[in-house]
């Protein structure tokens, strides 16, 4: 047995497959094509969740993607806990286990539900009022108490152990919706053979075909027509049908995101399978066929479990063959609800009464109720729903006023009518107009090549609807450029109508009563709020959304935003296209991070790069350490070393005999051609005309406003042939800058520019012993001082391979800078590394490099500057051109502000106690007494403890530094004031005699 | 995302491809030492930011790598036309910004 309320013989589902599941604990049985809400109402389950504000109890309001109410969590394991899942989209597995939400202790004795009573003091805008004062509580205490008591449902506490996949697909026709318009539309596109896909949220097709018992295509009943239809969609092999994919954003030039469930439905989904898939569509012409939404009735009341639309009772009957209820109410103010009361009583539900507000209805559906002995109370409304947990009666009156009569019922199905889905519409910037006869929004102006069919486009009857659909979908073929159609339209035998209704508060929830009326269920968004919102000044329907928060739940209004609207025009006294419609957004249902994020987590989130050099590193029990995407040996640890005393040794071996790094990652650009030394001379500060082949020189770059963007040293290798290297991180952005120059500004300069970062690898030997290493390996170099002095290049070979030798210093240490292919740079490595050892080398990390370089005073771009440093400032003016007539940056560095005096220049700072040393950033005054806050007149860039110095040493930005040479200066901490001495750059070495030594 | 068309690739790529660097037809002086500072900061600093047509240079990074300058309606986010570096700002521009983009 799947449910007591299961009528045999009814639906659409095979009674005998059964799969259990459990609510809250309580194990119940339904069957495999439920959905969560059908298989709970099958067992007589309405009351599902408390609501957001009031915790008020609620049940099921939809049979769809619109769901306001039934919100659940799903538990699969400890990972897998996904709260606001709508239960009317859930597809049941056996197994299936949910909880309610927003509940404590329990759904039926809710603690919260004091809300409810003490809701005066939750009317609208009542945060905002409430909690404004005193300010700081709002952080400390407010907020997060409201977040705690408001949250809906629990996020996971683990790592998302699911994939998800994301795809790019391109197509001729993309039809998003798939009842019986978007069918139309597919099946007049597909027939023309140009490339189709149709996508539709619900796991079948059919849209309002799976409730509307009274539609006929071709001679079939209308739901087996769209199951018949997408069968030979899904054959024809340039058509793409998606079930259970839902389009949730519309973006420029017919670029449209859909999400596709993929597996949240199966019981065991395997690990092949992703979870979701996201869809990343771009269509010639897209066919917008979303279909409309039936808008509940506002009266007191309304929010109470067994209170649901008509439509969706409807759908629970027809196609999961469950009966909403024993004893039914019915509330409408349009035909369509008729549907529902005449299924239910065929089905041999009693139907109470049907209570419609209009005076006089007429038409085949009003008579075919009455013959089938349905009372039917016209020109009344339903004021008030009686009972907690679950409705238990429906109070009636006539319209105007008068005698009330109550009538017990455990269901009312209701239906104001239906607002078309403009979502997607809206969302591709198309315009919406205001019809004035239906009272309803409807696309007007299009801003992209896409058309509207079928109910979403305003269009009432099956028939007038599959012809829109049909032609919209042969137009769109044409315009995709697809030869004549050869297809057959679909001929609609018979349907419904379900146009018209009404719009705002029913009678009995109008501007003299206090009940609570409820316009949007998921926010707890009353008819008195918003008529509050506009009481207290608000006048735009933006202010009001906001000020209610009408709408703003996860559920976007579906049902909630044409009734509030209203309600603000009529209490504005404005006609309702004056007052406007809120701005729709994606999503239009919410949409996992997983599917946006994908495959880009963990690993492929970023790409990690690694030098040729990088196995033997970690071979040798490297610390990396991250430098934009590359893994960098920071420092090598020796059994029982700290990270300090590895990279004091390191230091030392430096300096002593000689030390091994690995320099792969420096950006090395190519810059060929028989203008490369005019092009060089253009995009650097220093002279590079007269640079010999064979020499290098260190090359500062500038931006156009004449401050530091990059530096390193650069190898002319032939009078047409540089060898430039860049910082590791600006690699990137001086390709792009000087690409920039080249193509736009430069472009009679015969020039190539080539990235070779990963062509060559790169081992800096450094130290008094470097020498005497490599000699021994080189083929057809010189390695004499006279012959290859510091700053000097040559090509030839080291062991066997080819090799680009500079003999350069980052260190105030003789020497070299050793690149061969980077193929063969483990493997050059491996042999200088054994040479070394027999002169006791060292191997040295990331941060023994910092700390060299800092003893001699070589600034780091990037961190001793900052974008805001010029060459002088550095104390760089020695690599400025004077004599040249243009190069980039040359008239920045010019302006008033960049000569002015007292700008922050680059000085020495050594602390008073050697043994301290100071924290990079460390702000610097002049005066620690002076009041706070404090004039700061630098700050310091770079600092370390240096072994080979026997103390601390810093480099700092500071005001006209280079004027107080000797001073004292102060870093205030928060522990105590450092003093400082302010020094020049240079810590070690000070004559440099070592770069030949 | 967008879809633009690479003048020198003569094809519509998507956004993704694609890099935008800043306004165009923004001249670098033949003889800037000699540039007041009033022209240099017009030079350097001052920008147009109109609500409507603007005209900026674009890289198809991920693409041909060249730069080149298109025409956009910053209202629509629409590319009216794009054309190759160093050809001059358009005196006209395609009557429906729809056919310059559908070319
Ligand atoms: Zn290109």
């Amino acid at each position: 047995m799947s449910g007591a309320l299961r009528i045999p013989g009814a639906g659409r589902l095979s009674q005998a497959k059964t799969a259990r599941f459990s609510f809250d604990g309580q194990s119940y049985a339904g069957i495999e094509g439920d959905t969560l809400a059908s298989a709970l109402l099958a067992n007589g389950v309405h009351l599902v969740g408390r609501s957001f504000k009031y915790h008020r109890p609620r049940g099921i309001l939809s049979a769809g993607a619109e769901e306001p109410n039934a919100l659940v969590q799903i538990v699969r394991d400890d990972a897998r806990k996904t709260p606001n899942v709508r239960a009317t989209v859930q597809e049941l597995y056996d197994g299936l286990a949910a909880n309610s939400q927003n509940r404590w202790p329990s759904l039926s004795f809710d603690v919260g539900a004091v809300n409810d009573l003490a809701s005066p003091l939750f009317s609208a805008g009542f945060y905002y009022k409430t909690f404004m004062w005193p300010k700081a509580a709002w952080k400390s205490l407010y907020e997060p108490k409201i977040r705690e008591a408001a949250g809906l449902g629990v996020s996971p506490d683990r790592p998302d152990p699911d994939h998800y996949s994301s795809r790019y697909a391109h197509c001729d026709v993309l039809v998003l919706g798939g009842g019986a318009a978007g069918i139309a539309a597919a099946l007049a596109a597909a027939e023309t053979g140009v490339r189709v896909i149709l996508a539709d949220e619900q796991a079948e097709f059919g849209g309002s075909l799976r409730f509307e018992s009274g539609a006929k295509i071709d001679g079939k009943d209308g739901f087996a027509w769209a199951q018949a239809a997408i069968a030979r969609l899904g054959a024809m092999d340039n058509v793409r049908v998606l079930p259970r994919t839902t389009a949730f954003g519309y973006y420029a030039q017919n670029f449209v995101g859909l999400v596709e469930r993929v597996s949240d439905h199966l019981k065991a989904p395997g690990h092949d399978l992703p979870r979701e898939r996201l869809w990343q569509v771009r269509a010639k012409r897209v066919v917008l066929a979303s279909g409309a939404i039936e808008r509940h009735m506002v009266f007191a009341n309304n929010d109470r479990p067994g209170v649901m639309l008509a439509a969706a009772a409807r759908t629970f009957l027809n196609h999961y063959g469950v009966a909403v209820g024993k004893n039914v109410g019915i509330y409408t103010a349009n035909d369509s609800a008729y549907g529902a009361a005449i299924d239910l009583k065929k089905a041999g539900v009693n139907v109470a009464a049907i209570v419609d507000l209009r005076d006089n209805p007429t038409g085949p559906v009003i008579d075919e109720a009455r013959a089938l002995g349905i009372e039917i109370n016209s020109g009344r409304a339903v004021i008030r729903a009686g009972g907690k947990l679950r409705v238990s009666s429906m109070t009636v009156q006539p319209k105007n006023g008068g005698g009330e009569r109550t009538i017990p019922v455990d269901a009312i199905l209701m239906s104001a009518g239906w607002t078309p889905s403009v979502h997607l519409f809206s969302q591709s910037r198309g315009k919406v107009a205001f019809n004035d006869e239906t009272k309803r929004f409807v696309p007007g102006t299009y801003a992209q090549d896409c058309v509207s069919v079928g109910a979403c486009n305003g269009t009432d009857g099956l028939a007038a609807t599959v012809d829109e659909a049909y032609a919209a979908g042969a137009r769109a073929a044409k315009d995709a450029g697809a030869k004549a159609a050869k297809g057959v339209k679909p001929k609609v035998d018979a349907s419904e109508s379900w146009s018209r209704g009404m719009l705002g508060a029913a009678p009995g929830a109008g501007p003299d009563t206090t009940v609570k009326a409820f316009v949007d269920f998921q926010n707890d968004v009353t008819a008195k709020d918003i008529r509050q919102a506009v009481h207290e000044g608000m006048r735009s329907i933006e202010h009001v959304k906001r000020f209610t928060t009408n709408g703003m739940a996860t559920d976007q209004g579906k049902t909630s935003n044409m009734h509030g609207l209203a309600i603000a025009a009529e209490t504005l006294g404005k006609p309702i296209p004056e007052v406007g419609l809120t701005t729709f957004r994606a999503p239009y249902t919410p949409v996992t991070f997983g599917a946006i994020v994908s495959h880009a987590r963990g690993p492929l989130f970023d790409p990690t790069r690694r030098t040729a050099i990088h196995p033997w590193a970690e071979a040798q029990g490297a610390v990396f350490e991250d430098v934009g995407q590359w893994k960098r040996a920071w420092y090598f640890p020796q059994a029982g070393e700290d990270m300090h005393a590895a990279v004091d040794r390191e230091c030392v071996g430096v300096r002593n005999q000689a030390g091994l790094f690995d320099a792969s990652t420096l950006g090395k650009i190519e810059v060929v051609g028989p203008d490369a030394a005019k092009f060089m001379e253009l995009l650097y500060t220093n002279p590079w005309e007269k640079l010999e082949p064979g020499r290098c020189r260190y090359g500062i770059m500038l931006r156009e406003d004449g401050f530091i963007y990059d530096d390193g040293v650069v190898g002319r290798l032939a009078p047409d042939r540089f060898h430039v290297t860049t910082t590791t991180g600006g690699a990137p952005r001086v390709m792009n800058h000087m690409e920039d120059y080249l193509q736009t500004e430069f472009p009679h300069l015969n020039v190539w520019l080539t990235s070779i970062t990963e062509q060559w690898a790169v081992i800096a030997v450094q130290g008094p012993k470097s020498r005497d290493i490599i000699a021994p390996l080189v083929e057809g170099i010189d390695m004499s001082d006279e012959a290859l002095p510091h700053m000097s290049v040559r090509e030839g070979k080291i062991c066997g391979v080819p090799t680009r030798l500079f003999r350069m210093s980052f260190t105030g240490e003789r020497g070299f800078e050793v690149n061969v292919p980077a193929d063969y740079g483990q493997a050059v490595w491996e042999v200088l590394w054994a040479e070394g050892q027999k002169h006791g080398a060292t191997a040295y990390g990331t941060e023994a490099m910092h700390v060299l370089r800092a003893e001699k005073g070589y600034i780091i771009v990037g961190q001793d500057t900052d974008g805001t440093v010029t060459p002088n400032d550095a104390g760089l003016d020695w690599a400025v051109g004077k004599k040249k007539a243009d190069f980039v940056g040359i008239r920045g560095m010019a302006r008033p502000d960049l000569v002015a005096k007292g700008r922050k220049q680059l000085v020495g700072l050594k602390t008073k106690d050697p043994k301290v040393v100071l924290e990079e950033g460390a702000q610097i005054v002049e005066d620690p007494k002076q009041a706070i806050p404090m004039k700061m007149i630098g700050h310091v860039t770079s600092s370390y403890w240096s072994q080979n110095c026997g103390r601390s040493i810093a480099l700092a930005l500071v005001a006209g530094g280079r004027d107080r040479m000797g001073d004292t200066l102060y870093v205030p901490m928060p522990d105590g004031v450092i003093e400082v001495e302010v020094a020049g750059m240079v810590f070690f070495d000070e004559t440099g005699g070592r770069l030949n030594g | 995302m967008l879809l633009i068309r690479c003048p020198y690739c003569e094809e519509e790529r998507p956004e993704l491809e694609f890099r935008n660097a800043g306004e165009a037809h923004v001249a670098r002086s033949a003889n800037m030492v000699g540039e007041s500072d009033d022209d240099f900061e017009k030079f350097f600093f001052i920008r147009s930011n109109p609500k409507g047509i603007i005209y900026e240079r674009w890289r198809h990074m991920h693409g041909c790598a060249r730069f080149f300058n298109a025409v956009r309606d910053t209202v629509t986010d629409k590319f009216v036309m794009t054309y190759r570096a160093g050809e001059p700002k358009p005196s006209k521009l395609p009557k429906n910004s729809n056919e310059g983009l559908a070319k």
